[in-house]
């Protein structure tokens, strides 16, 4: 294969990826610069969209009906999820930045274990619902990744519509930039900061549902996601939507390419490397607030 | 629980004829003191007693080493089952020696360091006899340092050259399934002769890949082949087409082994990578253990060759033995669950603990151990084997074992990929996996 060949395919690899992870690390991004919550469990919501894909498409079995009932179901069921923790758990240590980490870790913990118990220990198969091959002079590509990636990028511009042009997105700006000042112009803070909750994990749910006919549903897939989320998250600035898109399609697509010249395992060093640097030099990450 | 507890003339009594009324004399005492510790709300202990108090009736504790959860968690559930089937088979016909089998099971969750924790419990909680079952080979590397201290036979059935490499120690056995090196050089030659010998190799990063790795490249080389390219994945991985541009394209085959919950994941994304029109491909079926070959995205498979240790569909080796254990651990004829044929079974390799059990039941019978401080010559009486014969006991074939590396060999089967079944073209012989064994447990001390 000739250099433009391989740069091709790791360039869309990289956009693959980027997008996904833009959807789950947008979900981990809102939760934290709306609420402050550094959400440990958001792998685990993630994981559990894409469990709860696999059930409804055993549901329903035709894979079409089945991905497209996903897609409603699972972001319901986990942003419901999402919204009993936060009643149950964040309201209650009144969304106290470290208790909530030592929370969100128990609630990962208990989605994990409950998966296990109920899901079983198995790795299995969503059919993907479309299944296509496209071939380019070099090799052939899966047509339903590039549906993932078309799938994604309307849900970002979702996203960006809510956060932007409704009065529930002027709600959430207006809690992140001041919850208190927000509360006294009648903003409902505790009704935002659940909606915010269940929005996040919905963003994460839905990455699972279109990740899992590329991969498979596994009790233990929440772990990467979580860990890219917040190198993402880390290096984009927390809270902004612009910083996450961008930074994921740094992460996405360097990764792509030096996984594809070097190594995988080099594409993860340097992203890691690439967070320290972040950390060092502007501590808000490229698009955050400026830390005080 | 320790020979004291037996009570003093259940000890002291001579093995002859007097043993048939002291057995019963202890038995009796036995049950007062079980009844006493009923009383004092003990039962535990109290039924621990009384078991005990049998003597060689006593049940044989065997402690099974179980992947039931974690990334082994598929093969685990049937590595479990065949061991379920075998147990009640074996008690069925009389037991070990007598003795009925009473199975202590164990979740490692497919972790080296639980792997450790759990043969540390077998050994001082629930008073095992022997540990067996395990198979990913991490696991089997991280636990048998800890069986070697506690000197308690541990028997598994990983595949893993770790074994007969002479890397473990004297408490380690692997006699009821081959390993990779042996099956490795088996199969060279009808690679490179069939196939092609411009070989790439896609292999799990960890022991069990580097099994793979060492030994078929040097067999390739011994053979005028030549390895284009190795590529080494990490355990955790679950994208698989950034590593596929590696593959030169001189390269006539491609030789892909991998395990875990991403296995489907990879086939189908070499299969969207290549098309039809790429390298030729030679499989493990480790790579589709427990997947249904009909998997949508699993169609460009149609053509291709794998390793099979006993071949998957009935029709593969045809020998009653074969079709008894079948039937036994409810193995339907493509493979698949009797009971839910979506439930597709790791049938190239759960017959291991099968004969490994049988293995265990001739080494209990033939060195006469009773209990814990026997474990010296029941040792010894696995090294003194020879053959495991074929049959019920050792449905996948005869196997020569060698006792100075712990490891048996046996033979191989190669299957062509037709209309998604598996169709076995080529059958291996024990001697063309033999190797010089290169290290000698039986020199280390017991």
């Amino acid at each position: 294969m000739s250099f433009e060949a391989h740069l091709f395919l790791a360039v869309l690899e990289g956009t693959v990826s980027a997008f996904v992870l833009a959807v789950t690390a947008l979900g981990l991004s809102l939760v934290f610069g709306v609420m402050r919550v550094v959400n440990v469990a958001h792998g685990e919501l993630f994981m559990l969209g894409a469990v709860v894909a696999w059930w409804v498409a055993q549901q329903a079995g035709d894979p079409l009906l089945g991905f497209l009932l996903a897609l409603i179901v699972a972001p319901l069921l986990v942003g419901g999820i999402a919204i009993a923790a936060d009643w149950m758990v964040l309201k209650r240590i009144d969304y106290d930045p470290e208790a909530t980490i030592v929370a969100t870790i128990g609630l990962l913990y208990i989605i994990q274990q409950s998966t296990l118990i109920l899901f079983g220990p198995d790795a299995r198969a969503v059919e993907a619902p479309v299944y296509f091959r496209v071939q380019f002079p070099w090799f052939g590509y899966s047509g339903y990744k590039l549906i993932v990636a078309g799938l994604s990028a309307g849900l970002l511009l979702a996203t960006w519509f809510l956060l932007a042009r409704t009065q529930l997105g002027l709600y959430m700006r207006a809690t992140q930039y001041d919850a208190e000042t927000a509360q006294a112009f009648g903003v409902p803070v505790r009704r935002v900061y659940a909606a915010v909750f269940a929005l996040g994990g919905g963003l994460a749910a839905v990455a699972g549902v279109l990740v899992v006919p590329i991969q498979q549903a596994h009790y233990l897939m929440g772990h990467d996601p979580l860990l890219l989320s917040f190198i993402v998250v880390i290096i984009g600035g927390l809270g902004s939507l612009r910083g996450t898109l961008v930074a994921a399609f740094v992460i996405g697509i360097s990764d792509g390419v030096i996984s594809i010249f070097f190594s995988p395992t080099l594409a993860k060093i340097l992203a890691m490397l690439l967070v320290a640097l972040v950390l060092v030099v502007r501590p808000g990450g490229l698009f955050g607030a400026k830390p005080a | 629980m320790n020979t004291r507890d037996k009570g003093p003339k259940g000890r002291a009594a001579p093995i002859g004829i007097k043993a048939g009324i002291t057995r019963r004399r202890a038995l009796k005492g036995a049950a007062g003191l079980a009844a006493v510790a009923a009383g004092s709300t003990l039962p535990g202990l109290g039924r621990g007693l009384g078991a005990y108090a049998q003597g060689s009736d006593a049940p044989l504790r065997l402690g099974f080493q179980a992947h039931r959860t974690g990334i082994g968690a598929a093969y685990g559930r049937w590595y479990e089952r065949t061991t379920q089937a075998a147990v009640a088979y074996i008690n069925e016909q009389g037991g070990i020696a007598g003795r009925p089998i009473e199975l202590v099971i164990e979740d490692d969750g497919t972790d080296p360091k639980r792997g450790a924790e759990v043969v540390e419990k077998f050994a001082s909680q629930h008073k095992v006899d022997f540990v067996f079952g395990t198979l990913f080979s991490h696991v089997v590397i991280g636990s048998a340092p800890r069986a070697g201290e506690l000197k308690m036979p541990y028997f598994v059935v990983s595949e893993g050259t770790h074994v007969p490499s002479g890397i473990l120690n004297r408490y380690v056995f692997q006699p009821g399934i081959t390993d990779v090196r042996q099956q490795v050089i088996s199969m060279a030659p009808w690679v490179t002769e069939n196939l092609g010998k411009k070989v790439a190799m896609v292999f799990p990063d960890y022991a069990f890949g580097y099994n793979h790795r060492d030994h078929f490249s040097a067999a390739l080389e011994g053979l005028g082949g030549k390895v284009t390219a190795l590529l080494p994945i990490p355990p955790t991985e679950t994208s698989y087409t950034k590593y596929l541009p590696k593959i030169p394209s001189e390269t006539e085959v491609i030789y892909h082994v991998m395990v875990g919950p991403g296995v489907l994941t990879f086939v189908k994304e070499m299969g969207e990578f290549f098309g039809s029109g790429g390298p030729q491909l030679f499989g493990f079926i480790d790579s589709l253990e427990a997947v249904d070959i009909a998997s949508p995205g699993l169609e460009f498979l149609d053509g291709s060759h794998f390793w099979e240790g006993l071949p998957r569909y009935a029709d593969g080796y045809p020998t009653d033995a074969e079709k008894f254990y079948r039937g036994k651990v409810g193995v339907d004829a493509n493979g698949a669950s009797t009971s839910d044929p979506k439930d597709i079974s790791t049938y190239s390799h759960m017959f291991g603990c099968w004969e490994t059990l049988f293995a265990i039941k001739r080494a209990v019978e033939e060195s006469g151990y009773k209990d814990g401080k026997d474990k010296a010559k029941l040792i010894e009486a696995v090294e003194a084997v020879e053959w495991y014969e074929e049959g019920i006991e050792h449905p996948q074939g005869r196997k020569k074992f060698i006792g100075q590396i712990h490891q048996s060999f046996g033979q191989q089967f190669i299957s062509k990929v037709e209309n998604e079944r598996l169709k076995v073209v080529h059958r291996t012989t024990i001697e063309d996996g033999l190797y010089e064994p290169e290290a000698d447990y039986t020199k280390m001390s017991l």
